[in-house]
């Protein structure tokens, strides 16, 4: 048992050495970005980490940890340009890291505090967190063809995992997408785990082959290695934009963590399987590439080690005893305006009166 | 007068907001040349280009999350199930995403998007053609679920809708495509939440959406012959329910009956009758009836006019709830 990689394109070795010289060569990327790829990943590391902590002092309602996908969230959400737009699943810190999101908006949502997570999913390219497995690449395709009739230069980039790849929204976004050109990334992380049903169970092919049948480009690229990550949803981000080609990317990756922090996996998850992908840490690989590249040095680590804390402190300040939203929010926005329908507005009548009444 | 029918005020009533606002796109099965098979979208590709009049992929979920997306873009998308069944593979998207977005963004996103269904039963259609799911979509909150029963108000009521910030179901009631009505169409009728009265009568009001409301007119006329004085409140829009004028009309009626095409249990009728109970209770005279459906699955053709409400039915409850 364990994740296919046959073909899964790379630019780094597990190791860290570089694999293919020429795709390194050819990467579009300066010391600063090679930092800054480095330093997004640990800052995931640590919020992911503290996010856990938090659940497990109820804080949290739950939470669903990204551990060992850090390459692939970063290296696809520090590809995209500013007017690209984010169509996430329910794990996606990293991307929410990479694109500039407010992390303690973005958990809100796992305290309860509200649905969504983000506020202004707009103006922030960045839509709401998205819990129905499989349902929001559709909504990436939507906004990529209204995007397109608008003659807008910009793509959408869709996330879910192995396990919405079995799901017909799925199928139905891809085939939309097309069948229409719409400037789309469909870009699944394979984590080899959906809860507990392990990718094999998913499907008997290949996930990035699907692509052909839907008339596009499929890609498999090795998810820990961020680079080769980086440059395919680059390149796939490109070919959208400026000629409305979609293209599936599979990110062949781990889930180091359990689906949630209310599952327990020791009842499905092969602990040789965990150790195995535990060698193949996306930062560590990343860090010895740094070094031989001599492009980080120790003060580097250092800074960063200690900006991945404070981002998590930020999260734990913020989150930490935050208040719920006052009752009547409960009716706010259901509908558009300040008038409720009759019904509605008979039940807030009631539920402020009650309120009113325990005060 | 110009006579049109419910069909073809649904057609210009398409046309006009085309015309009115430009980010207004029109999407689903076979809507650009061929017009819908109902023909509710006929010439309208024709005259405003496949890029606002598009036909999509057979995919229903599609139709609608792909609509959700396209707001998310600023547009305001019109896209049309082919039939009331058809509408089931979309629920899922229309649940979980397109009901909920404006309240999960706490009011950030705007949801306009119309979703047009012809809907019910009466036409000898195949199996699958013929179903009323309109409490399917009413029991989810952040829709409103809006229903005309003739021409001139289908027109009113989808420019309504499709003006309107919030999505709206917009079910066009298939046996009423052929009916015509006298009138100059105009967007300026009785706005969406409000019922209307249909006739005015003394002794019960009946109670009624869409293709039913004519039904209950034809039993109001039949009663008259009786000596009966019937009242016919057409709801128009199901969410939001004009409460203040279903409690008024049966204050003063003391006796009513609702009737529907779907079924009876928690069909519509039930919320009515919950709501005359909570509204109207010490004015009644007789307990609130349902003609309806029967709990059965719609049935095939040669058998539905055992399965709609007909006139003898309705006759035969507002005789029930007069003796009693």
């Amino acid at each position: 048992m364990g994740q296919p990689s046959d073909g899964a394109v790379r630019i780094l070795a597990p190791d860290g050495t570089v694999e293919d010289a020429e795709a390194r060569e050819a990467l579009d990327l300066k010391d600063e970005d090679l930092r800054q790829l480095y330093r997004f990943m640990v800052i995931t590391r640590k919020v992911d980490l503290e996010s856990t902590a938090l659940q497990r002092q109820g804080e949290l309602a739950v939470y669903p940890p990204l551990i060992g996908q850090e390459a692939a969230q970063i290296g696809s959400g520090y590809a995209l340009g500013d007017d690209d737009f984010v169509f996430p699943s329910y794990r996606e810190v990293g991307v929410a890291v990479a694109r500039g999101i407010d992390l303690v908006d973005y958990m809100h949502f796992h305290r309860g505090t509200w649905h969504g997570g983000i506020p202004d999913p707009v103006g922030k390219r960045f839509g709401m967190i998205s819990v129905p497995v499989g349902s929001q690449p559709l909504h990436a395709v939507g906004w990529a063809m209204g995007a397109k009739l608008d003659g807008k230069a910009a793509c959408a980039i869709a996330y879910f995992g192995d396990g919405a790849s079995s799901q017909g929204d799925v199928h139905e976004a891809m085939n939309f997408a097309g069948a229409f050109g719409a400037p789309v990334v469909f870009f699944c992380q394979n984590n080899g785990w959906a809860i507990s049903v392990p990718i094999e169970r998913q499907t008997a092919g290949e996930i990035y082959r699907r692509a052909q049948g839907y008339g596009f480009p499929g890609i498999r690229v090795d998810g820990n290695d961020v680079l080769a990550v980086y440059r395919a949803t680059r390149e796939a981000a490109e070919r959208a934009r400026a000629r409305s080609v979609p293209s599936l990317i599979e990110a062949i990756t781990y889930r180091m963590g359990p689906h949630s922090t209310a599952d327990d996996r020791s009842r499905y998850q092969p602990e040789a399987q965990i150790e195995e992908w535990g060698l193949r840490d996306p930062i560590e690989r990343y860090r010895r590439f740094l070094d031989a590249e001599d492009a980080a040095d120790a003060s580097f680590y250092e800074e960063v080690e200690e900006e991945g804390k404070a981002r998590a402190a930020e999260v734990r300040k913020g989150i930490a005893g935050a208040p719920p939203r006052p009752v009547e929010d409960l009716f706010k926005w259901v509908y558009t305006g300040d008038e409720l329908p009759p019904h509605l507005a008979r039940q807030r009548d009631e539920a402020l009166a009650e309120e009113g009444d325990d005060a | 007068m110009p006579e049109v029918t419910m069909g073809q005020a649904l057609t210009q009533a398409l046309r006009y907001s085309l015309e009115e606002d430009d980010r207004v796109l029109i999407l689903g099965e076979d809507v650009g040349k061929l017009g819908g098979v109902f023909r509710i979208t006929d010439g309208l590709q024709e005259e405003f280009g496949e890029r606002r009049v598009f036909d999509t992929p057979l995919a229903e979920s599609a139709i609608a999350g792909v609509s959700l997306g396209l707001t998310m873009a600023g547009w305001r998308p019109v896209a049309e199930m082919q039939f009331d069944a058809f509408s089931y593979p979309a629920l899922d998207q229309v649940i979980s995403h397109m009901a909920k977005w404006r309240y999960r963004s706490a009011g950030t996103l705007s949801v306009p998007v119309v979703i047009r269904i012809p809907e019910g039963g009466g036409i000898g259609a195949a199996e699958h053609h013929s179903e009323s799911p309109e409490t399917y979509y009413v029991h989810t909150s952040g829709l409103k679920v809006v229903v005309p029963s003739t021409a001139l108000d289908g027109f009113n009521l989808l420019v309504r809708s499709i003006r309107d910030p919030d999505p709206v179901i917009f079910m066009e009631p298939k046996s009423r495509y052929w009916s015509k009505e006298s009138g100059e169409l105009s967007p300026d009728g009785l706005p969406i939440g409000a019922a209307r009265t249909m006739r005015e009568g003394e002794h019960a009001t009946l109670i009624a959406w869409g293709a039913m409301v004519q039904r209950c007119l034809e039993a109001a006329e039949a009663a008259e012959e009786d000596g009966v004085s019937v009242e016919v409140l057409d709801l128009r829009s199901l969410v939001p329910l004009d409460l203040d004028a279903l409690a008024a009309s049966v204050r003063r009626t003391g006796r009513a009956i609702v009737v529907h095409e779907a079924p009876m249990i928690l069909g519509f009728g039930a919320e009515v009758v919950a709501r005359l109970m909570e509204d109207a209770f010490e004015y009644l005279e007789a307990p609130v009836l349902r003609v309806t459906g029967w709990d059965t699955p719609y049935p095939p053709a040669t058998l539905e006019e055992h399965y709609l409400p007909n006139v003898d039915r309705i006759l035969g409850a507002l005789e029930r709830v007069l003796t009693y």
